[in-house]
């Protein structure tokens, strides 16, 4: 018997994002009349993958009411590695209007009756340094998760760029939500070490955060249809994101 | 990693897609997470008309070694081609650079 909110629903919705713009976005709800808490998956770089929706309904399975915008809409009308691919030859999506999606997705799922209000994030790579920037740009998030996240900290301007402007790393005294972090030892971005600074940094600030590192464990090691799918730290940090869930969003 | 290593490349030739043939007129090849290959990183390759944008891309997206491979391959076949064609390569181009 599979535990777990084993009759989820799960659509594609329209939502109002960044400037007003209608964007498709991922939802899954598990069934009943809450209150539920929400969560805004926010996918990686190579865009809005099956991967990606597979997160949305575990989080429904887990009785989180959960939302993944596609970030890369405004690319046309096409297939999700399509647009994706547009999008990276234009260098990406530029943060601020990333952050405005990811709001849109929270605004949507407090909307929804039966919600408790309460909105998390959870980001993977470049999703999880949009979360980083998430806790501190997005208002009213109640907590985030930024599972390695890369270029949090940026020591070579020359990874500046107008889509990303500024290292989120300068963001971290706006912070105003409890921060997890989820990181693989043997990851080159962010390094260890880079992770060590990011944690000294929630440290001098005061911020409330939790960052877990696996050993034998790389970049990306939660996906399934990796090579670097490392299933037993995965299933332990998996237990640490919905412990951390359970704290600050029911 | 999500990189951001995109380096785009003005071609000239035609690329055979889902709807057939089409010229392309620029190729991005980018290194980053694959969207299906089964790896965690590959060395993606999209030939796009950026004139038409409602044309398809042709893309690829191949591990490591094996786009070295073929990198490597499309130079040997291209130059023992050239040598049989008479045709005089121009030195390398250099990459327009990264976006």
């Amino acid at each position: 018997m599979c535990v777990g909110y084993t009759g989820l629903s799960a659509e594609t919705v329209q939502i109002q994002g960044f400037n007003g713009d209608t964007i498709e976005a991922y939802y899954a709800t598990p069934p009943g009349d809450g209150p539920f808490p929400g969560v805004v998956v926010i996918h990686h770089m190579p865009g809005w993958d099956e991967w990606t929706c597979e997160v949305v309904r575990k989080l429904a399975h887990h009785g989180y009411r959960a939302i993944s915008p596609h970030l890369y809409s405004r690319a046309g009308i096409g297939d999700a590695d399509d647009m994706a691919a547009k999008v990276r030859a234009m260098g990406g999506v530029s943060d601020e209007q990333a952050m405005g999606d990811i709001e849109a997705g929270a605004r949507y799922l407090r909307a929804q009756t039966g919600s408790n209000d309460k909105v998390g994030c959870v980001g993977f790579c470049s999703g999880g340094r949009h979360a980083y920037l998430a806790a501190a740009l997005v208002p009213g998030l109640d907590a985030a998760v930024d599972c390695w996240g890369g270029g949090v900290i940026v020591t070579d301007p020359a990874h500046l760029s107008p889509q990303r402007p500024v290292a989120p790393i300068e963001y971290t005294d706006r912070i105003g939500c409890p921060l997890l972090g989820i990181f693989g030892n043997e990851d080159r971005n962010p390094t260890a070490e880079q992770v060590n600074e990011t944690e000294a940094a929630l440290k001098r600030d005061g911020k409330t955060y939790e960052f877990y590192r696996y050993d034998g464990a790389g970049h990306g090691f939660f996906a399934t249809d990796r090579a670097g799918y490392r299933p037993e730290q995965a299933v332990e940090a998996w237990g640490k994101v919905w412990a951390f869930y359970d704290r600050y969003l029911r | 990693m999500c990189t951001n290593i995109t380096i785009r490349t003005d071609v000239e030739g035609s690329a055979k897609g889902a709807q057939g043939w089409f010229r392309v007129d620029t190729a991005h090849v980018s290194f980053d997470h694959p969207f299906h290959a089964p790896f965690d990183h590959t060395l993606n390759i999209d030939l796009v008309n950026e004139r038409d944008a409602a044309t398809p891309r042709v893309a690829l997206e191949l591990s490591p070694v094996a786009a070295r491979a073929l990198a490597v391959n499309i130079l040997r076949a291209l130059e023992e081609g050239a040598a049989e064609a008479g045709i005089e390569l121009e030195p390398a181009m250099a990459a327009e650079g990264a976006n």
